[in-house]
């Protein structure tokens, strides 16, 4: 058995009902570290290009981290790995919690499902091997009725369970996959699970996880929690008060998305900001193995929501069930998040094609006749909950929205897809770029689409974030400039798509050095005492989401921001006035492609692929020619 | 003075750091179900327990426990330890824990913890402090202290 991995991989059809177990491939392991990295090595080779996202055919796999479930501060993450329904390309989407963690005790580094299954089932797996059981009876029910009524079929408390909600049933592609009370939130993984008619995976394993260098690894965990947790200035937010902090930080800068975008500052803030969410917290709850502890579990104890429990609002859903909806209700902030996860729907993108209705409604795109009387209108609470109900069962407007915003403004027509926010079909993430040109960049580059977990420019350029894991050397950055953007952006991505791969939290370490030796310690891959070979796995790792995507027909011309983001000004704060003028943007993403050795149409190119020990991949790629045989 | 375990059950918060290094202490693997403490996990209500041995003097496991010499009291951490020379693994001491304090591992020896001889791994990886190793009533102070912050709060709310 190899260190830090469990070595094996379970692979699952479940139109035959077969399964099969294989030996991790190391050779991938090693290059690609895990989780996002090497779920994405074997969905080059597994997923047939063009395929239909809610075919049997698509490749939906789980898998884990080389740290997960060992004692490394906030790496409990695993991922989802599959092709996005709502985008139609790459995604990948992680969730904390306890699965992870258990896959690994469970004898497994990650499972590989494919196929539909005739009926509703759910898959047990136990110390390595799994059972397809019927899950006609919990079909329909929620999330959190779906963990409880697993549990109790098998009799094991202990049993931790990912399931979808009515939503992923329904194949909204909105639709999210509840992990023990976390999230595999953005890009429509829950509708993949539905089209499989898998209602949920369960997990329980008795074994562990060793590692390579145990006195050394030991060590560097409790140094490592330390230093760049404890005694981390920027980790403070999240052991004090969590996400909901970060809310300050927007609405300082003025890039807190209000009202679908039309502003960059909210005036309801206090009303629902970290004080306020404290103010409510009975609970802070952590992942496993995690010294941070963000998560408040909120208790609505007056008004019309009296009664509500759920661990959360974090800053999305502040922003995208509140701000970004002009509601400054915290009470309804908390009782739509826990619709949305007891439907299973993303609290982002739900949000925020919402909030595209919103303004449609406003302008007179859709009218109460569409909306079937329902009044809505920015601040409109009640509107918020009756809208997420009909996403999640498909109803009425609700159906055209359960396609997300870009599809939905298709079907919408009349001019309302110029009030659309998203990239790539997956709605921004709550940074405005207006208040910050390099997220703009990072937002058109990402692999899954508008996401800000692929790079988080925005602090070193509107929040004053300092230290040199946020840009690596040390560049000069003006806010409202272009020069040193897209240096900046692709090593944020390096060290992001590594960290996404190592499966460390997003709030949890930042610097490349100690995630390399951790790595080092732990698996005994001995290149990754070089820090250097961390930021080079980054770099292939973007490289490998990005072939992925160019397969799937992503051009430059995809790499781009929404018009509103483009054209209208924010109208007031710090960025008032601002837009991402055209010509700036396209500066900074040709240097981008520059900087990546990427062609003109965004294509990764023979050459580095090759220097980055990618060649294997490289020689796969219609758009690169195979090297003429020598005569 | 020997310093003594004490669980604060308002304090955790689910992590289970302390599973892992218990298991890693004792296996050199990093396994929930090698650990002597286990924390259970209400997560919908976000409620969780640390199980663990709490050391109880006078024991019930040791007085159910009919095989002379297989469970013994270290005398220098007071801690209740499992003799594997003399116990036969027979999972009574376990039944008659009121805490669910005392296990069997997978190949059905009876596991318990020992209190690390006199430095649990548990305690210092725990963020909240949920874990105390400390004196006796130093260790009841700071569960005191909580119960009194209690009553603080409380006693400031208008009386109705």
């Amino acid at each position: 058995m190899p260190y830090a991995y469990v070595g094996k991989l379970l692979s699952v059809d479940l139109t035959t009902g077969a399964q099969r177990s294989e030996p991790l491939n190391l050779d991938y392991a090693r290059k690609f570290i895990g989780g996002k990295g090497l779920a994405a090595r074997y969905l080059f080779d597994l997923l047939k290009p063009g395929t239909d996202p809610l075919s049997p055919e698509n490749v939906f796999i789980i898998m884990t981290g080389p740290l997960t479930g060992t004692m490394a501060p906030a790496s409990a993450k695993y991922c989802v790995v599959t092709k996005s329904p709502l985008t139609n390309i790459w995604l990948d989407t992680h969730a904390g919690g306890y699965f992870g963690p258990e896959l690994k005790y469970a004898g497994l580094d990650g499972v590989i499902i494919t196929g539909r299954a005739k009926e509703p089932v759910y898959l047990y797996i136990e110390d390595g091997t799994a059972q397809i059981r019927d899950a006609k009876g919990v079909w329909g029910k929620t999330t959190s009725e779906t963990d409880t009524a697993i549990k109790e079929e098998l009799g094991d408390n202990m049993a931790v369970v990912m399931c979808i909600g009515p939503a992923g049933e329904k194949l909204v592609k909105l639709a999210n996959i509840s992990s023990c009370y976390r999230q595999h939130g953005r890009g429509g993984a829950g509708a993949v699970m539905g089209s499989k008619n898998l209602k949920a995976v369960a997990v329980r394993g008795s074994g562990g996880v060793t590692v390579a260098y145990p006195e050394e690894f030991l060590k560097a965990c409790q140094e490592v929690t330390r230093k760049h947790i404890c005694e981390d200035p920027n980790a403070e937010f999240g052991i004090k008060w969590g996400s909901p902090s970060i809310l300050w930080w927007t609405q300082e800068s003025g890039t807190l998305p209000t009202r679908n975008y039309q502003d960059g500052q909210f005036e309801g803030v206090p009303k629902i900001d970290a004080t306020a969410v404290l103010s409510i917290t009975t609970k802070r709850h952590a992942c496993e193995q995690c010294p941070i502890c963000c998560s408040n579990y909120v208790t609505i104890t007056s008004g019309p929501y009296a009664g509500t429990k759920v661990d959360g609002p974090e800053y999305e859903t502040l922003t995208f069930l509140g701000a970004d909806l002009g509601i400054d209700r915290l009470d309804a902030i908390a009782k739509a998040h826990l619709l949305c996860d007891e439907f299973g729907l993303d609290a982002m993108s739900t949000g925020a094609t919402i909030a595209f209705a919103m303004e449609c409604y406003e302008r007179g795109i859709l009218t109460p006749k569409e909306t079937e009387g329902i009044e809505l209108k920015f601040g409109n609470h009640e509107a918020l909950l009756a809208m997420i109900e009909k996403i999640g069962k498909r109803e009425g407007l609700g159906n055209i929205l359960a396609e997300g915003s870009a599809r939905a403004a298709k079907t919408i027509g009349k001019g309302s897809e110029r009030y659309t926010v998203h990239v790539k079909g997956l709605e921004l993430a709550a940074y405005d770029p207006r208040g910050s040109p390099a997220m703009g960049l990072c937002y058109a580059t990402a692999d899954r689409g508008g996401c800000h977990l692929r790079g988080w420019p925005i602090g070193v350029e509107a929040m004053g974030s300092t230290g040199s894991y946020w840009m690596g050397p040390a560049l000069e950055i003006d806010r409202w400039g272009t020069k040193n953007k897209a240096q900046l952006v692709a090593n944020q991505q390096n060290n992001y798509y590594a960290k996404f791969s190592l499966e460390i939290c997003d709030f949890g370490i930042w610097e490349d050095e100690p995630m390399s030796y951790l790595l080092w310690t732990a698996t005994g891959f001995d290149e990754y005492r070089d820090v250097n070979a961390f930021e080079l796995a980054g770099e292939r790792i973007v490289n490998m989401t990005r072939v992925i995507n160019v397969r799937e027909g992503v051009t430059a011309k995809d790499d781009t921001l929404p018009t509103r983001i483009f054209e209208d000004p924010v109208k007031t704060g710090p960025a008032k006035g601002h837009v991402v003028k055209r010509e700036d943007f396209k500066k900074m993403l040709d240097e981008y492609y520059t900087l990546r050795r990427w062609d003109s149409e965004g294509r990764p190119t023979a050459k580095r692929l090759e220097e980055i020990d990618m060649k294997d991949v490289a020689l796969r790629l219609p758009w690169i020619k195979p090297p003429k045989k020598e005569a | 003075m020997q310093k003594t375990l004490v669980v604060n059950l308002d304090l955790c918060n689910g992590c289970k750091l302390c599973e892992l290094a218990c298991s890693f202490e004792k296996t050199k693997e990093f396994s929930p179900t090698n650990s002597r403490i286990n924390v259970h996990v209400w997560p919908k209500t976000a409620e969780f327990v640390p199980v663990v041995c709490h050391q109880c003097d006078p024991a019930p496991c040791m007085k159910a426990c009919q095989v002379p010499g297989a469970m013994i009291r270290d005398s220098e951490t007071n801690a209740v330890i499992i003799n594997p020379a003399e116990c036969i693994n027979c999972g009574v001491c376990m039944t008659a824990c009121p805490y669910g304090g005392i296990g069997l591992d997978k190949k059905r020896l009876v596991f318990k913890c020992d209190l690390c001889k006199g430095e649990p791994k548990c305690v210092d990886v725990c963020p909240p402090k949920a874990i105390i190793w400390a004196k006796p009533h130093v260790a009841s102070n700071a569960i005191k202290r909580i119960s009194a912050d209690k009553l603080r709060v409380a006693s400031k709310l208008p009386v109705k």
